[in-house]
């Protein structure tokens, strides 16, 4: 559990950050350090050079921007589980950062090594990707916003250059849409065996629009598209029968946990639970 | 070789750390404070939990450099002018403990838990506990040993 | 006149243990906190294949490391003899074990050479310069496809990897009742078979194997601080691997962090430390790392189970067969192949059949050696014959409760009752804990639930299941054990020590790891000689300090061991008894004891027990032909084991349509005899249920086609949090065994030993109105939505 050597720097501001990640050697952002380091003590990861951006202080915190919520990249899933604004105007990622890990790994984990870690097995990737979040990196060029959908590429693989850092993660209130998201582990400490998210807005008694978002059903969080079709203006009792279309288009992974078989039929069941439960809330 | 400063258990320290040196093992190895024990090496465990900046963390995934400037609490510090903390007498009368391997990590978990929720129900105990695992006790009287001293 | 307030006893007391003031203030003393001058680190290379051959492990680019002090392969480092194994059996093939493997590797985490550098970062960074040819080879996991032909020979000498047949007959120094065939062959009865494979475990102490040796090379001696139950044992095999005489030798277990059979080993790392520091006059230390623990300390079960049931049709059980197929992994370690035979005689537990039989195959794999895990044998039989009681209670349409009291030995039996496979239980009140469980648990009111919730539909089910247990602890008679061809004894001895102020310094050969040691046995000696429970120090774990020992494994500490202290008690007194008639000038039979006071009877001169210990210590003035001194020892070699027994019930809720399941209730009934601290033997049933019910549903280690470790870290390997376990409610009866002086039975293993069957029948329970009848262990969400499924298609 002793990584290999490494150069350690620490950045004072986010141009620092991007000076020494585009000058040092082999060089890793680290914040929480709660996905690269695991990676790192069993010498998977092997960096030449660690930038620590986890004191970069206007990385850090939620902010009100209007008809959305700014996420610096290093806020820890702690403070977002508690911050007020998130909590009231977008509670699906504020109540889903309560359930990464646990205690300790909140208090120093981060959304935005979260995003950058890619892993589909991650509840606030799904998230980000069920709200359509923008996802803000910058680089030597500047700033670039990208949209969730085109951010995740493929297992622990996503749109970043190797010069760019996410800054930002933004994402829409949601004013009276319902929420859920699941998250199935047979430990509480697990990550998610499948995870769903669901967001459903209601009028005039029949579902108006839904998202629905799934963790580890593949090589990135993906969108149960078949179902938000089937659900789009569908009365409220068609969840049912829209659920069982979770697992179209998926390639869940069979591991440890559970069979990939077994992880279709818990997408299918999660997705009706979390569907209800959005539209009991 | 990096410099560092941090107030451990009140104590301002001033130390030359390997960068790639754990906070775990800064502590055991570099102030001799062994009381926080290493289980794991998956960052599952939480027998190495301490306090930094008042919070509770896995002093196994966090790198010494990155507490410089940081205040850090161990199993060590928690008594006050030879007081036990109030977490550690409870362990004691209510039997939370066997072995005592998981137990500095599981105090420093549990004293978390009542800073940021003083009178948890006894599913939020088991929660707020859910990162430390014990082999020994079944957690049983762990649990009862954080409810006591949360209704206090 | 002065009335004498009679102290509160100590012995059923809930005191708090002396031994937690460190533990909760990190002033624990556990290996890897211990530091000595001029200390080097260790780091081991290990084989990355499940069975390898190779011909060099190239050391050179690591020692050309600065900080890299030394390398030794298997070639370098010369061992008089193999690492120990406890138990050759009737024909048992017997492939040596050295520390380092020579020519091949027969497991992942197998080790084949050692590094030494100043640091523990560095040992590891050499560790991976070292570089070894390896040539891989097909390799076996299954037990069964070890045994098929053409299967990869583990041990190529052997030409097999069958090591073993343990056969009840020809084995077991008990005769058995009856023989069984005939009640197979029987018409009128009713037969049902079991088929069980229990999962490979990984023990899981908290704190990980860690070794520290310091050599004293002008002397010739030795420390070795070491993660350990078994000190003693520990010493004696380093001698005979070594050849370093015994008295220089000197094994210290300090604070050890759990280990539940893990540490009730000698490993080779162990071996290795004591050879380095010999070689280079250096202390050195090793302590290893979780994903290392999980390849290279001993699993527990990986067992195929077949059991058979004979009963009449109105549920009397007649007769029981057992064969069972266990995997040794890949090497014998200490007592390795008599793991399942400590269960040989338990398979028809709590009941009372009339015919008996019981065979094993041991078997070679290419995975981990496999040896003690909590319980060791005992929950294996356990969970057969339960399971099996369950499914017979279904073939017969009767309540699995009344089909076991039905066949329980009845409390009129004892004491010393012997039972169907020729062991003789001390005492016992089966239906006695049963019937407590049932009133605690409201069993009709449950079963109404249950059926309110299968009428509405309820996609949360309700199941309940039972286990009833028996256990023979207390290892160990050592006649007993000569026939079952032990190498070793089962006695245990202490020694006790008055000193010249008046407090007690007691000596045992038993090794805590988590107990509580330190304080039960103050709690019998302060009320046995009549001292104050503070008063009291219970020494342990130290070779030098406690030369005489047997350790601590199979719940014997307090019923051979606390038994020891007892008579080296009862001889304190009958010395102090001498002192105090010479003071006294009376007969010794004119003095009365009472704890801490002789009294000449019939006045009011009396002596002191700590008066008396000074005056012994001061020999001033003694009897003729007194020895100074008040202290004695007393080795106990228990005349049986003892027997602890009880009732689980497991009530749970399973989500039909995830398969997880919830534990809603856990009641447990246990008579363990005696409780010296009714607080510390509730926190081993906790401890021991939580074990039984992480087997049951969440823990077991597999391996990949190409013998990779699949639950290798923490992350993979399922121990529950505190979420996933319910609070537990517990009871007890008290029957004494009449075998010791203090009536105590033994209650370290017992949860373990109960629990998994009572939570798998409860699972199955929930599920019988669907179909299912049973469930592989560990029932984890993905297996109980499969039995949901099939038994539905």
């Amino acid at each position: 559990m002793i990584p290999t050597g490494f150069d350690y720097e620490v950045a004072e501001s986010t141009d620092h950050a991007l000076e020494l990640l585009r000058t040092k050697e082999d060089a890793k952002l680290i914040a929480g350090g709660h996905s690269l380091l695991p990676l790192m003590k069993l010498r998977l990861a092997q960096p030449g050079t660690l930038v620590d951006i986890g004191r970069v202080s206007e990385l850090r915190g939620v902010r009100d921007g209007g008809d959305h919520l700014a996420i610096g990249a290093v806020t820890r899933h702690h403070e977002l589980n508690h911050d007020p604004v998130a909590r009231e105007h977008c509670p699906l990622i504020a109540y889903t950062a309560g359930l990464v890990g646990d205690p300790q790994v909140r208090h120093r984990g981060t959304i935005g090594g979260s995003l950058a870690h890619s892993d589909p097995a991650s509840d606030l990737s799904t998230i980000c990707l069920t709200l359509d979040a923008d996802i803000v990196a910058r680089g030597p060029n500047g700033e670039r916003t990208i949209d969730a959908k085109d951010f995740f590429k493929s297992f622990l693989e996503n749109d970043l250059g190797e010069d760019e850092m996410i800054t930002e993660v933004r994402v829409p209130k949601v004013g009276a849409a319902g929420w859920s998201y699941l998250k199935f582990r047979q430990r509480s400490l697990d990550w998610a065996t499948v995870g769903v998210a669901a967001l459903v807005g209601v009028q005039n008694g029949s579902i108006e629009g839904a998202r629905v978002g799934l963790t580890n059903m593949g090589h990135t969080p993906l969108r149960a598209s078949g179902v938000e079709s089937a659900l789009a203006g569908a009365p409220r009792d068609s969840v049912g029968a829209a659920a069982e279309k979770a697992d179209e288009g998926t390639d869940p992974p069979s591991d440890t946990w559970a069979s990939a078989d077994f992880r279709r039929h818990l997408a299918q069941v999660l997705t009706g639970r979390a569907v209800e439960e959005a539209l009991s809330r | 070789m990096r410099r560092i400063s941090v107030t451990v258990n009140g104590v301002p320290r001033e130390a030359d750390v390997e960068e790639r040196d754990l906070l775990v093992y800064f502590l055991r190895e570099g102030l001799g404070l062994t009381g926080t024990n290493v289980g794991c090496d998956t960052t599952v465990c939480g027998a190495c939990t301490v306090h930094v900046d008042g919070e509770s963390v896995k002093s196994c995934n966090l790198l010494a450099v990155q507490v410089d400037g940081a205040e850090v609490t161990t199993i060590e510090g928690l008594a006050t002018n030879g007081e036990m903390h109030p977490m550690q007498a409870a362990f004691q009368e209510h039997h939370g403990l066997q072995c005592g391997f998981c137990t500095p990590g599981m105090i420093m978990a549990a004293v978390g838990v009542l800073n940021e929720n003083p009178s948890p129900s006894e599913d939020e105990i088991r929660h707020g506990l859910e990162g430390n695992l014990c082999r020994c006790t079944g957690y049983h009287n762990i649990v009862k040993a954080v409810a006591a001293v949360a209704s206090a | 006149m002065a009335t004498t307030e009679q102290p509160a006893p100590n012995i059923g007391a809930r005191k708090l243990r002396k031994e937690d003031p460190k533990l909760i203030t990190g002033a624990a003393r556990y290996t890897d906190n211990i530091t000595v001058p001029g200390m080097l680190w260790l780091g081991f290379v290990r084989s990355p294949f499940a069975h390898a051959r190779y011909t060099k492990a190239d050391v050179s680019k690591a020692l050309a490391m600065d900080g890299v002090v030394a390398a030794y392969t298997a070639a370098d480092l010369e061992f008089a003899a193999p690492l120990f194994m406890a138990f050759p059996l009737r024909d048992l093939k017997q492939p040596p074990h050295w520390p380092l493997a020579k020519d091949k590797a027969r497991y992942v985490g197998d080790p084949v050479a050692v590094v030494v550098a100043e640091s523990r970062a560095l040992a590891k960074d050499a560790v991976e310069a070292v570089s070894v040819d390896w040539e891989p080879l097909p390799a076996v996991t299954d037990v069964r496809e070890a045994l098929a032909d053409g299967a990869p020979i583990v041990h190529d000498d052997l030409g097999t990897n069958h090591a073993g047949t343990w056969d009840f007959e020809l084995d077991s120094p008990a005769p058995r009742r009856g023989d069984p065939g005939p009640y197979f062959e029987d018409p009128d009865l009713v037969k049902v078979t079991g088929e069980y494979f229990l999962a490979r475990l990984i023990p899981n102490a908290m704190e990980p194997r860690s070794v520290l040796a310091e050599p004293n090379l002008a002397q010739g001696e030795f420390t070795l601080w070491t993660a350990s139950q078994i000190p003693h044992f520990i010493r004696t095999f380093l001698t005979i691997e070594l050849g370093i005489p015994e008295a220089k030798m000197r094994v210290i277990a300090p604070d050890v962090g759990g280990a539940f059979g893990s540490k009730l080993e000698h490993y080779g790392e162990e071996a290795v430390s004591v050879a380095v520091a010999r070689e280079l006059g250096r202390p050195v230390k090793w302590t290893e790392e979780r994903s290392e623990n999980y390849v290279a300390s001993i699993h527990g079960r990986d067992m195929y189970q077949r059991i058979e049931l004979a009963a009449t049709r109105d549920g009397v059980l007649k007769a029981v067969r057992v064969k069972l197929e266990a995997s040794m992994g890949a090497y014998l370690r200490v007592v390795s192949p008599a793991i399942p035979m400590l269960g040989a005689w338990l398979y028809a537990g709590v009941y009372d059949p009339e015919a008996y039989d019981f065979a094993y195959d041991m078997v070679f794999t290419n995975t981990t050696p496999t040896d003690a895990y909590r319980g060791a044998g005992r929950p294996e039989a356990t969970y057969a014959i339960e399971r099996t009681m369950d499914q017979l209670a279904h073939e017969l349409g009767m309540d699995p409760v009344e089909l076991r009291r039905k066949n329980m030995i009845t409390t009129d039996k004892f004491p010393n009752y012997t039972i169907v496979s020729g062991l003789t239980v001390d005492s016992g009140d089966y239906t006695g804990t049963l019937d407590k469980l049932l009133e605690r648990l409201d069993y009709e009111g449950f079963r109404r639930e249950q059926a309110e919730r299968r009428q509405r539909g309820d996609r949360k089910a309700l199941g309940v299941g039972f286990s009833t247990w028996l256990e023979m602890c207390g290892l160990a008679p050592s006649r007993v054990l000569a026939a079952l061809r032990y190498a070793g004894g089962g006695w245990e001895a202490s020694t006790i020590e008055m000193m010249p102020t008046g407090t007690v310094r007691v000596a045992i050969g038993t090794a805590a790891h988590g107990q509580g040691h330190a304080t039960t046995f103050s709690q019998t000696v302060a009320d046995q000689l009549g001292v104050e429970y503070e008063d009291v120090e219970v020494i342990y774990g130290d070779t030098q300090l406690v030369p005489l020992g047997l350790d601590t494994y199979g719940s014997r500490s307090m019923a051979v061991g606390g038994i020891a202290i007892h008579h080296a008690g009862e001889k304190i007194i009958a010395k102090a008894r001498t002192l105090a008639a010479h003071q006294l000038e009376c007969s010794e039979d004119d003095l009365e004891w009472t704890p801490g006071t002789f009294t000449v009877r019939g006045t009011d001169r009396s002596a002191d027990i700590k008066t008396l210990a000074f005056a012994a210590w001061s020999g001033h003035d003694l009897p003729d032909g007194f020895e100074p001194g008040l202290t004695a020892t007393h080795i106990y070699d228990p005349p049986n084991f003892s027997w602890p027994h009880g009732a689980h019930a497991c009530v749970v809720e399973v989500d039909t349509e995830t398969g997880l399941v919830d534990i809603m209730r856990y009641v447990a009934v246990d008579d363990c005899g005696v409780q010296i601290n009714p607080m510390l033997v509730a926190g081993q049933v906790h401890g021991g249920v939580a074990q039984g019910i992480a087997e049951a549903l969440y823990e077991e280690a597999r391996y990949d086609e190409e013998g990779n470790l699949l639950h290798g870290t923490m992350t993979t390997y399922m121990i529950p949090a505190a979420p996933e376990l319910p609070s537990f409610e517990l009871d007890h009866t008290v029957t004494p065994s009449p075998t010791n002086p203090l009536g105590v039975k033994g209650i370290g293993e017992a949860g373990t030993i109960a629990a998994p069957p009572a939570v798998i029948g409860a699972v199955v329970d929930a599920l019988s109105h669907l179909g299912v009848t049973d469930i592989e262990r560990p029932a984890t969400p993905e297996r109980v939505w499969k039995a949901i499924q099939e038994a539905r298609s």
